[in-house]
């Protein structure tokens, strides 16, 4: 067949102005453009969020440094937090969702398109609303700031008496919008990938990216809910004078980490599930291999997503519970291990043997293997109540969850970005750019974050706007903000490697890496309509079996 | 391409999956069970702590009459289902304007206990924290009995200009899944109020 097969020669777009271009762009219902405003938008906010951090950074350089005042201190650190994980992580999982899955899952569009603008609309707004706060977080007549109560917005912190004017409501009003706009895109991938898979794709020969996405939306509809009924209390708390967090009242601070919590916890897993499903999928495409326990890899995401509802309140060791629900907490946050370690043995189940191409896409990954495994060893040393009665708190808490967050997710994304980047713009990457981007970054975030764990353990507590000399904190605190450093230069070189390679990049053609799922069957980028016609599998490697007509996939199923 | 559809044995000729409006709805009415879940966690967990009256079993009567109005709209909105798919476009009209009659009578109902509590009882959302519960969650389902009333009628609009069909019924169908879980809602809510809290 030919490499065109998927695509239709004679349809002609005419040239357009670039206010019709700008118009397509605002009003596109198609989920590849959808798709890659989410992740324009939160690459925007990721270079927002990141400033954040080098500013935190810098003032953390040296001891009694002046570098930015205490209370410029807390709206940093509260805008980094809500910013990185509502208006990056959730945005560029769901851009790369609403991108693949419907190429994966070979359909032409999402289930509901207009219902799936509106929630990128949605999420845009909140971000944005978020901050307009350093423009109106005081009113009208006097100098805006910035919400300064940390992405918790622990009671009662955020009780309007402790914090006055509308900082805290353009956080609360942002975050909640932001939680329907999640909510209405979960349904969508759920629906998309219920009602719409193309003829012959059963369940179990879905690409586990589907899979693991499905099970992602299924978590975001009973994960993200809870946070906006809790915004809904903080609303009534601060616009109708309720009670509910107010303790003098009778109301429960600890009800309101509870929700939190409720929500915070399943959310790590909500942004990891999609960078697991991003390791399914390159992973084998650069060993050269099928996935290695394909049921296996879906039975222990179902498992991973069940167990991770509950053990939220390993947030809340030290805030004093009874020793049932220590060590009830305990033990299911050490649970989750297990099918996070079947995960990690079944990508080096689909390495072993093969014949591993070391290209960009797959450095990351590796580095997500190696990082991801740490960032669990040090979640279940947290995971221990008695534990983190010394450690809560403190910069080892924050070293451990950014080892999550940024060694496995960041890296998993990056990943991501360089092997779909050729689908999505037609041009490959700078593999010499990208391998700069790769060490410069594993340099960056070894001396940034490993380091990070031993100021932690030697009691530096986190939010703290500076501190005292002398205490064995100085040294690693230079290096930590040096790491930073470095990682904001690889994240440049990132920025303009997807800039440089939209121009001069070498021509993707369909299929550069030689894959097997359906995305890379049709032209780079895609047609708007994704498939000439609706394509028809008989396996889970569809394009193997175009591929290898002399020893299909589907023989062996 | 015929290629790849020629390239495969068995080509499912029987290639079904289900209807995307009610995978959907039933995904919104999974979300929205997690938010009532924690306003009645927040109303069990506060319930007897308040630290001012007035308290429930002072205040509160037992909204018998408006429930049954709830409940039995759950049954005219089924038959009314049940008529479309049958065409009987005369009976489905008329089951449908039924069904929202009943709401409107359970939301005045509503309204009518609201104003009994603020303006005779002193009880508002700011009073203590049975009011704050008590307002927050009751209104919480207040707000989606609204909601759904607003669908339903404009469903009615649509049939009332002849464009609500036997090929609409699947349609309506996702309409009538919700306003059931808005009514089995109101079994909890009213269980949990009325029943426990009382």
């Amino acid at each position: 067949m030919s490499a065109n097969a998927m695509t239709l020669d004679n349809v002609q777009v005419s040239d357009r102005t670039w206010l019709e271009t700008l118009h397509g762009w605002l009003t596109t219902v198609d989920h590849k453009r959808i798709g890659i405003l989410y992740v324009l938008y939160a690459l925007f906010f990721i270079v927002v969020a990141g400033t954040e951090a080098i500013l935190i950074r810098i003032q953390l350089m040296y001891p009694h440094n002046n570098f930015v005042s205490p209370q410029v201190f807390n709206r940093l650190f509260t805008m980094h937090g809500t910013t990185m994980i509502f208006y990056v992580a959730i945005p560029v999982l769901f851009g790369f969702a609403n991108y693949l899955v419907p190429l994966m899952i070979g359909a032409r569009d999402m289930a509901f398109p207009r219902l799936n603008a509106f929630s990128f609309w949605l999420t845009a707004l909140s971000g944005f609303l978020l901050y307009f706060s350093l423009l109106g977080g005081s009113g009208l007549y006097g100098a805006g700031s910035a919400p300064d109560i940390s992405w918790w917005a622990y009671a009662p912190l955020a009780a309007k008496a402790f914090s006055p004017g509308h900082s805290s409501d353009y956080w609360t009003i942002s975050v909640l919008l932001g939680g329907f706009g999640t909510v209405a895109t979960a349904i969508n991938l759920i629906a998309t990938i219920l009602c719409m898979r193309c003829p012959g794709m059963k369940l179990t020969r879905m690409p586990l990216l589907a899979w693991l996405n499905l099970t992602m939306s299924g978590m975001v509809l009973i994960v993200v809910t809870p946070l906006s009924a809790a915004q809904i209390m903080l609303l009534i708390d601060r616009y109708l004078g309720g009670h509910f967090f107010d303790t003098q009242a009778g109301g429960s601070a600890v009800l309101w980490m509870h929700f939190f919590w409720i929500f915070g916890h399943p959310e790590v897993y909500v942004l990891i599930i999609p960078c697991f499903a991003f390791m399914s999928e390159i992973v084998p495409v650069f060993s050269r291999k099928p996935i290695f326990g394909y049921p296996v890899m879906v039975a222990a995401t179902v498992i991973i997503a069940f167990v991770s509802l509950s053990v939220w309140a390993h947030h809340m060791f030290s805030v004093g519970m009874n020793s049932y629900a220590n060590s009830f907490f305990t033990i299911t946050s050490m649970v989750v291990g297990i099918p996070t370690g079947i995960k990690i043995f079944n990508w080096v189940g689909t390495m072993w043997g093969g014949k591993i191409q070391f290209k960009v896409p797959m450095l990351f990954c590796i580095g997500f293997l190696f990082q991801f495994l740490i960032a669990g060893l040090t979640g279940i040393m947290l995971a221990s109540a008695p534990f983190d009665w010394q450690l809560s708190y403190s910069y080892f808490v924050v070293a451990h969850f950014h080892y999550v967050i940024v060694g496995g997710i960041l890296f998993a994304l990056f990943g991501a970005f360089y092997y779909w980047y050729p689908k999505v713009t037609g041009r490959m990457l700078s593999e010499k750019l990208g391998k700069w981007h790769f060490w410069l970054f594993v340099l960056g975030f070894h001396m940034c974050f490993d380091v990070m764990h031993f100021p932690g353990l030697l009691g530096m507590p986190r939010r703290i706007y500076t501190y005292e000399p002398g205490r064995g904190w100085d040294t690693m605190n230079f290096i930590i903000t040096i790491g930073a450093f470095i990682q904001g230069i690889a994240i440049l070189i990132f920025v303009w490697n997807l800039i440089i390679s939209y121009f001069k990049g070498a021509k993707a053609g369909n299929d550069p890496w030689d894959a097997w799922t359906l995305e890379w069957s049709t032209s780079s980028p895609p047609p708007a309509y994704n498939f000439a016609t609706i394509p028809v599998v008989a396996s889970r490697r569809p394009l193997w079996d175009l591929k290898h007509p002399e020893d299909p996939d589907f023989r062996y199923d | 391409m015929s290629a790849m559809t020629t390239a495969f044995p068995g080509t499912p000729i029987d290639w079904r999956l289900p209807y995307r409006g009610r995978v959907a709805m039933a995904g919104l009415i999974i979300g929205e069970s997690a938010i009532f879940t924690i306003f009645v966690v927040a109303y069990l967990f506060y319930m007897g702590k308040s630290l001012a009256g007035p308290t429930p079993r002072e205040v509160l009567e037992v909204p018998i009459f408006f429930t049954i109005c709830l409940l039995s709209s759950s049954l005219t909105i089924h038959f009314a289902v049940r008529s479309l798919e049958r065409s009987r476009r005369g009976a489905f009209l008329g089951l449908w304007v039924l069904t929202i009659i009943l709401g409107s009578l359970f939301l005045y109902g509503t309204g009518r206990e609201w104003h009994r509590l603020i303006y005779e009882r002193g009880l508002t959302i700011s009073t203590n924290l049975f009011g704050t519960t008590y307002y927050s969650l009751v209104g919480l389902h207040a707000f989606h009995v609204t909601v759904g009333l607003i669908m339903l009628s404009i469903a009615a609009i649509l049939a009332l200009a002849g464009r609500v069909g036997a090929d609409q019924s699947h349609r309506v169908d996702v309409l009538a899944m919700y306003w059931h879980f808005v009514d089995a809602v109101w079994v909890v809510v009213f269980t949990v109020v009325y029943v426990v809290g009382r």
